[in-house]
């Protein structure tokens, strides 16, 4: 799903984000990325999604070729991806239906599809009933759920996920985490950056770790002791 | 690795596409009235700006239009007046009259003969008796001759009063109304000075378009970039503002509508008085349906311009961040 050969980023600073960076990542995979701020977590994020374009090397996401994507090409790639945030970025005048609709609107479903989509995603993330609020009237593990909805609404290939348990006490990051780990046993390939180690060493899944741009380690996830 | 989720790309077909075409268009339109009513007193004070700025060049073509017509009515009754020699008779008068009415600046010709001259004389003088007393006619017979009055205005007006003076029978030849004629130069002045009027206040209204449209945007900078970031193309991010640009623009040009109309109101009772004054009919003219339909097709056309200018220059570099 996600393939990085030989990847450089290097900002116009001259500040080197990604240093030779190979990875692989599996389609219906979940995978952690870790590492100090700094190391490269978010660029390898913005990688992805396009919002920023590599220097050197070749980066494939979906069978496309990164490259080969041009400006007016970035939006039909990107609505295969979901994105989450730390900050959640909601739009704070909308409700929370229209938050979690703006993918499918952005993509044009018609509004009986929509409608159908937002309360099923609302639904699997338990805020049904509050759909005709809006986000600051909520607590922040509702606004984070309400994300985690907008993100997975349209069904993307691809879930990218930066910080999303940032600002969460324990028992919300887990149930966070657990709702990542439902829709990825539905078939949704999911990269989640995250340095609460603790938290998703319990989870055991692959976990990628970036040092100052470069590749530390690849850990399975599989405890060798089982 | 190769399985590509459709779903993830949107509805696919062409008639679906249409459809979506549509969908996008309408919500496009719908979210910018929603915004036009999230600020209501900003963008009404936006939009009464607009439509003063293009009531002024309007109101300033409606007058001339209404000036036009006073004196389209005024040049039927412009009259060159020649006075033949005194010695001239009225066979010579008649003759006269008949080869001038050949020439194809003039449109017609009246006789008044020394004698209906005198009559004319004779009763509005009140010196009847006196007259009777003389024994020679003094008056000289007179030609009224009408000019076309397209060769009126220019060098042919001039032209033609030459013409006559040069006549070897005719004493003098007059132009009846000479400010009549120097007040069509005027109009023709004041012509060119409202299309001027009109481009600087249409310059404005494509800047206070484009500035609403500017501050929308960057207060809408959020949104944006999260609507890139979950695939929308420029268009849908742009459609919204243009139709806000055209919408102002519109509204805009209602409104000067509606300024003009009660302006042709509060004019209309005293230039009713100076026109029953003057022995005329005419009353004040409004726009007409056509010209309501052009007001109404250059303000949005300026406010749909000014949009796209701002959204231009504004919307390229907003990429997520």
């Amino acid at each position: 799903m996600i393939q990085f050969t030989e990847v450089f980023k290097r900002y116009a600073s001259g500040k080197e984000a990604i240093k030779r960076l190979n990875l692989n990542v599996e389609q219906g995979a979940m995978v952690f990325v870790t590492g100090r701020s700094g190391a490269g977590k978010t660029t390898l994020l913005r990688l992805i999604a396009l919002i920023e374009r590599h220097t050197r090397g070749q980066i494939i996401v979906n069978s496309q070729n990164l490259e080969r994507v041009k400006g007016n090409r970035i939006p039909l790639f990107r609505r295969n991806i979901g994105f989450m945030f730390q900050d959640h970025r909601l739009l704070n005048d909308r409700t929370v239906f229209d938050n979690v609709a703006l993918p499918m609107v952005v993509a044009g479903y018609s509004y009986q599809e929509t409608r159908k989509r937002v309360h099923a995603a609302l639904d699997k993330v338990g805020l049904l009933t509050v759909e005709k609020s809006y986000p600051p009237s909520l607590s922040g593990g509702a606004q984070q759920r309400v994300g985690i909805a907008r993100a997975v609404v349209h069904h993307p290939a691809l879930l990218l996920a930066d910080e999303p348990t940032g600002n969460l006490d324990p028992a919300l990051s887990w149930e966070s985490m657990k709702l990542f780990e439902q829709f990825n046993q539905v078939g949704v390939t999911v990269l989640i950056a995250s340095h609460d180690l603790e938290m998703i060493r319990k989870l055991k899944k692959p976990i990628i770790t970036l040092k100052t741009g470069k590749l530390l380690t690849v850990n399975t996830g599989v405890d060798p002791d089982e | 690795m190769n399985t590509k989720r459709k779903a993830g790309n949107g509805p696919q077909g062409i008639s679906r596409s249409i459809r979506i075409w549509m969908t996008q268009h309408a919500r496009a339109f719908i979210s910018s009235i929603g915004n036009l009513f999230k600020n209501p007193i900003g963008n009404i004070f936006s939009t009464t700006v607009i439509g003063v700025a293009l009531a002024l060049p309007a109101g300033f073509y409606l007058l001339l239009d209404n000036a036009e017509e006073v004196i389209k009515s005024w040049e039927g009754n412009i009259q060159i007046a020649v006075y033949l020699q005194s010695n001239a008779s009225d066979e010579r008068a008649m003759v006269l009259k008949n080869e001038l009415s050949n020439l194809n600046t003039i449109e017609s010709i009246t006789l008044i003969t020394k004698e209906q001259a005198l009559e004319e004389y004779k009763i509005l003088s009140g010196f009847a008796e006196a007259l009777d007393s003389l024994e020679e006619n003094p008056l000289p017979s007179m030609l009224l001759i009408q000019p076309k009055i397209d060769t009126f205005a220019g060098q042919e007006g001039e032209d033609l009063l030459n013409q006559l003076g040069a006549i070897p029978e005719v004493e003098s030849a007059q132009l009846d109304r000479q400010w009549v004629k120097r007040l069509i130069v005027i109009l023709n002045i004041l012509e060119r000075a409202a299309i001027v009027l009109a481009t600087l206040l249409s310059v404005a209204v494509l800047l206070i378009v484009g500035n609403t449209i500017r501050l929308s945007i960057i207060n809408k900078r959020t949104e944006i970039e999260i609507n890139k970031l979950f695939g929308a193309t420029n268009a849908f991010i742009q459609r919204p503002f243009l139709y806000t640009g055209l919408i102002f623009g519109l509204c805009g040009s209602l409104i000067s509508w509606f300024l003009l109309l009660i302006s042709t109101l509060i004019m209309q009772e005293p230039i009713n008085q100076l026109a029953t004054l003057y022995n005329s009919d005419f009353s004040l003219q409004g726009l007409k349906f056509s010209e309501i339909l052009i007001l109404l097709i250059s303000g949005g056309t300026l406010g749909l311009i000014g949009s796209w200018v701002a959204v231009g220059r504004h919307l390229k570099d907003m990429e997520p961040q």
